[in-house]
């Protein structure tokens, strides 16, 4: 079965940040607009209302927010010598699903990269020579400077209600901010989150050895605010259920809170839950797209949707696999490198140390999902590579983002993961632990990289995308550089005990414990053809009707958490759009 | 792992949740109200057997026990949790991709490879670790005394009673479950009273804490529950 619906001027595939931020924008022109979304509709109410939705079992440990994997997931191995396998329970990563997306359940940490991450391969060239980038690693620059992006930054930032310090306006270094972000037109929108006990004794102390401690920016509204849609932010409660779960207070920045209510009240836009995008349908020259096919879960049938835009908003992961599967570029060959789609997949390489204090309560439940003190002393632009060894770095943090019992409570080392020494290791423990973590870049390399896998298939019968990648050893490291410098603050934090965990010499990929939602790459952005996926703008080289949202665009990942970027680059692309290429579709670039 | 082992259990299974529709849904108040009631010899399980029940009583008693400050498993009614969490839909593995082919002994940082969900890799690991022990004439796992359930439990967790590799994810489940029934929301079937709440001090679902961010003395309240009950 198959019907054919009439064509409209849009369509967007996935219904989460970028989805929603480039719709509203898009319907402000008075387009006629279809957004294409794979999972269920929701709001704040009713699904994620009190007190249902601080459930640690349904939503933390059982993934209710999420992408499931018997309707959709991925084959991963480490080597291509190796046989992917699926990827059949959630672990490392999880994607998001249905209406809001990830945008839904993420913490809201949010950060502008560094001025030189944008111009990576450059910036190494330039300072330290070409000589050090280790064979394998193919960084790249994005084609887009932060002077250029940050207007879209700003925009972003006040749309979701960003609460923190600025530390470098206009030129000017800005005491108890970051002073070595990018310089920024004006302050964030809200005041800094409160902060915790254990928080401020980060602070104090990497004061006094000389650091530049500062308030991590937060998508948790420290008071109440009013974005350019009209749509209203109150201020967070810290609940302590913040990312795997949606705000049940208005008070973190999601699709939900910050567009779709505006969205919703444009008469040409138009959304669809449960139905998934097959792929994007190519003219017969190959040269653009007629529109998309997806399946509608309803009425069990295929869909052919007509369009004059493509819109790829369907995160990082699938945005990859929908282009591999429709022939858009040509799939990335590690074995000749050639080819762009799937090219450049990245990570993110954290580690930390936790710390144990036997006279304090830090009272972990009374936390934000961004909540914590940082610093970027260690930041890409202040690592001497020639001399350390490795390209790359991390900001550092410390706090509680939550204090869920099931998933949370660290225990010093050499404890018993059971038994009787676990049942007192908690009662005493629990509030008595805080970590320092490192959250920390993570280069590209020739070997790490998206395509379709030969075995394995999902419901419609379309090939899993496979993903190939292990850790480098010029990650691995940065992070044990990382571990020395935290090692020395956690020190002088004066713990009763500490450990620490970063990954080491030979350390593999391992899919079973959570690490980050941070996948990014496999449809870079560029300046030529050859390397990228995406010109400056987004837009598909091939295919000048299709504009591709999300981290998928980044050559490599930066230090930071990746949806203040992606927030950026989505308000960057849709003016593109709107200014430039409504009025003449074509090549932008 | 012989195919005739995977097709019995499988038909157990499906037999078993079959019988028990009404029973699957997590939280019933109607049915919750029931459970928790009666003592824990007298519950009737929804998926485990008389001698998987017994299994996981003497298994999680050891996990986590009644002895010292704090409540153990039994007293948290963590078995009740385990048995209706593999009645539902996390036993049947319901949001899993479980298509094959499988590669069970694959390395295990590439993910759980089974073929079998998680309600059945209880019931053949449980057969299959008594099975072993009566194979040897020695006595079952809840003959045993405490001290020895604890060197036994010990081997299988590190790795030195071997499951075949279909089953070798049984000691994770079992000790993330136990957690969970210790931890989750009372509405699950555990953490009776929020006895487990109480003992470590996480007020549960008050939701809004801004006046106490950032203060070192102990929350005063007691912890409240998703359906409202009051610790
Ligand atoms: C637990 C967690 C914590 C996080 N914390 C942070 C943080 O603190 N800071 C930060 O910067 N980032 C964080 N992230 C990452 C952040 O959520 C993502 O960067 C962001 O949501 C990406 O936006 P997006 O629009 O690209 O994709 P999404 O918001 O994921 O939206 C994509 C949408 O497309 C839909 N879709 C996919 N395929 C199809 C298809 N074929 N057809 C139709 N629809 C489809 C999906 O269902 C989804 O709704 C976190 C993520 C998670 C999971
Ligand atoms: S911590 Fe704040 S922003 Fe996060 S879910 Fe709770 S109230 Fe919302």
């Amino acid at each position: 079965m198959a019907r054919t619906e009439r064509k409209r001027d849009v369509v967007i595939v996935g219904l989460g940040w970028t989805g929603a931020i480039t719709g509203i924008e898009l319907a402000k022109e008075g387009l006629d607009i279809l957004a294409l979304e794979r999972g269920p509709d929701r709001a704040t109410v009713p699904d994620f209302k009190y007190p249902q939705v601080i459930d640690e079992l349904r939503f933390g440990e059982r993934y209710g927010f999420m992408q499931r994997p018997k309707a959709s997931t991925l084959t991963i191995r480490r080597t291509t010598d190796e046989t992917a396998l699926p990827y059949r329970r959630l672990g490392s990563f999880l994607p998001g699903d249905g209406v809001g997306g990830a945008g839904i359940h993420w913490n809201g940490q949010t950060w502008r990269p560094q001025t030189q991450e944008y111009r990576l391969r450059s910036y190494v060239e330039e300072t330290f020579g070409a000589d050090i980038i280790p064979e394998g690693m193919t960084i790249q620059d994005w084609g887009v400077t932060a002077e250029e992006l940050e207007p879209y930054y700003d925009r972003f930032e006040y749309m979701a209600g960003i609460s923190g310090q600025a530390g470098h306006v206009n030129g000017e270094i800005i005491e108890g901010g970051n002073p070595f972000e990018p310089s920024r037109s004006r302050d964030y929108p809200l005041p800094p989150l409160k902060q915790q006990k254990d928080s401020m004794l980060f602070a104090e102390t990497a004061q006094a050895m000389g650091y530049h401690p500062f308030p991590r920016p937060a998508a948790n509204a420290s008071a109440p605010h009013v974005n350019e849609y009209g749509m209203q932010l109150g201020p967070c409660n810290y609940c302590g259920f913040c990312a795997r779960y949606g705000c049940l207070n208005y008070s973190k920045a999601a699709p939900q809170t910050c567009v779709l209510d505006a969205l919703k009240r444009y008469e040409n836009f138009e959304y669809r839950v449960n139905s998934e995008v097959l792929r994007v349908d190519l003219a017969p020259d190959g040269q653009s797209a007629t529109g998309v096919t997806y399946w509608d879960a309803e009425t069990q049938e295929e869909v052919t949707q007509p369009a004059d835009l493509v819109i790829l908003a369907a995160y990082s992961i699938h945005n990859v696999h929908l282009m591999l599967l429709s022939g858009i570029g040509e799939p990335y060959d590690p074995a000749t490198g050639q080819g762009t789609t799937g090219k450049n997949y990245s990570y993110q390489m954290n580690g930390g140390t936790t710390m144990f204090f036997k006279d304090r309560n830090f009272n972990p439940f009374a936390s934000a999902g961004s909540s914590g003190m940082s610093i970027n002393d260690f930041g890409i632009e202040q690592i001497d590579y020639a001399a350390e060894g490795f390209i790359g770095g991390s900001y550092m943090t410390c706090g509680h983002s939550n204090g869920q019992p099931i998933r949370g409570i660290a225990l010093p080392e050499g404890t018993k993961g059971w038994g009787a020494e676990w049942k007192q290791g908690v009662g005493e423990w629990y509030g008595r632990s805080t970590g320092l973590g490192s959250h920390g870049s993570n280069m590209s390399y020739a070997d790490c990289y998206l395509d379709l896998d030969p075995t394995y298939t999902d419901p419609h019968g379309r090939p899993l995308l496979r993903l190939t990648f292990d850790w480098k050893d010029n990650d691995i490291r940065m992070t044990q550089f990382m571990r020395r410098k935290i090692e020395e603050i956690v020190q002088a934090m004066e713990p009763d005990t500490w450990q620490s965990s970063y990954k080491g010499d030979g350390a593999r990929y391992d899919v079973r414990p959570y690490q980050t939602t941070h996948n990014v790459g496999g449809a870079i952005m560029g300046t030529d053809p050859n390397t990228s996926s995406l010109n400056r703008y987004l837009q598909c080289w091939g295919q000048h009707n299709v504009f591709v949202m999300g981290a998928s665009a980044f050559p490599q990942n930066i230090q930071y958490n990746p949806t203040g970027a992606v927030g950026a680059l989505a308000y960057w692309a849709v003016e593109a759009i709107v200014n430039d290429y409504l009025p003449d579709p074509r090549p932008l670039v | 792992m012989s195919r005739d082992y995977l097709s019995t259990t499988r038909r157990g299974f499906l037999g078993a949740t079959a019988a028990l529709p009404a029973l699957v849904a997590t939280g019933a108040p109607g049915r919750a109200a029931v459970a928790d009631d009666v003592p824990l010899e007298q519950y009737e399980p929804e998926f485990l057997t008389p001698a998987e029940w017994a299994f996981v009583m003497a298994a999680t008693a050891r996990i986590i026990p009644s002895e010292g400050d704090g409540p153990g498993a039994l007293e948290a009614r963590v078995p009740v949790f385990i048995d209706r969490q593999l009645a539902g839909d996390f036993g049947a593995a319901a949001d899993l991709y479980m298509e094959g082919p499988f590669v069970p002994d694959a390395p295990e940082e590439l993910g759980p490879q089974s073929p079998l969900t998680p309600a059945e890799i209880y019931r053949g690991a449980i057969a299959a670790l008594d099975a072993r022990l009566k194979a040897g004439g020695r006595p079952s796992f809840v003959e045993r005394d405490a001290k020895a359930q604890d060197a036994f439990l010990t081997d299988l967790s590190e790795g030195r009673v071997r499951l075949e590799p279909e089953l070798r994810e049984f000691w994770d489940l079992l000790l993330q479950n136990t957690r969970e029934g210790y931890f989750a929301d009372p509405m699950y079937g555990g953490n009776a009273g929020m006895a487990a709440w109480k003992h470590i001090g996480f007020p549960g679902a008050r939701g809004s804490y801004t006046e106490w961010v950032g203060r070192a003395e102990d929350y005063p309240l007691g912890p409240v529950s998703i359906s409202g009950e009051r610790g």
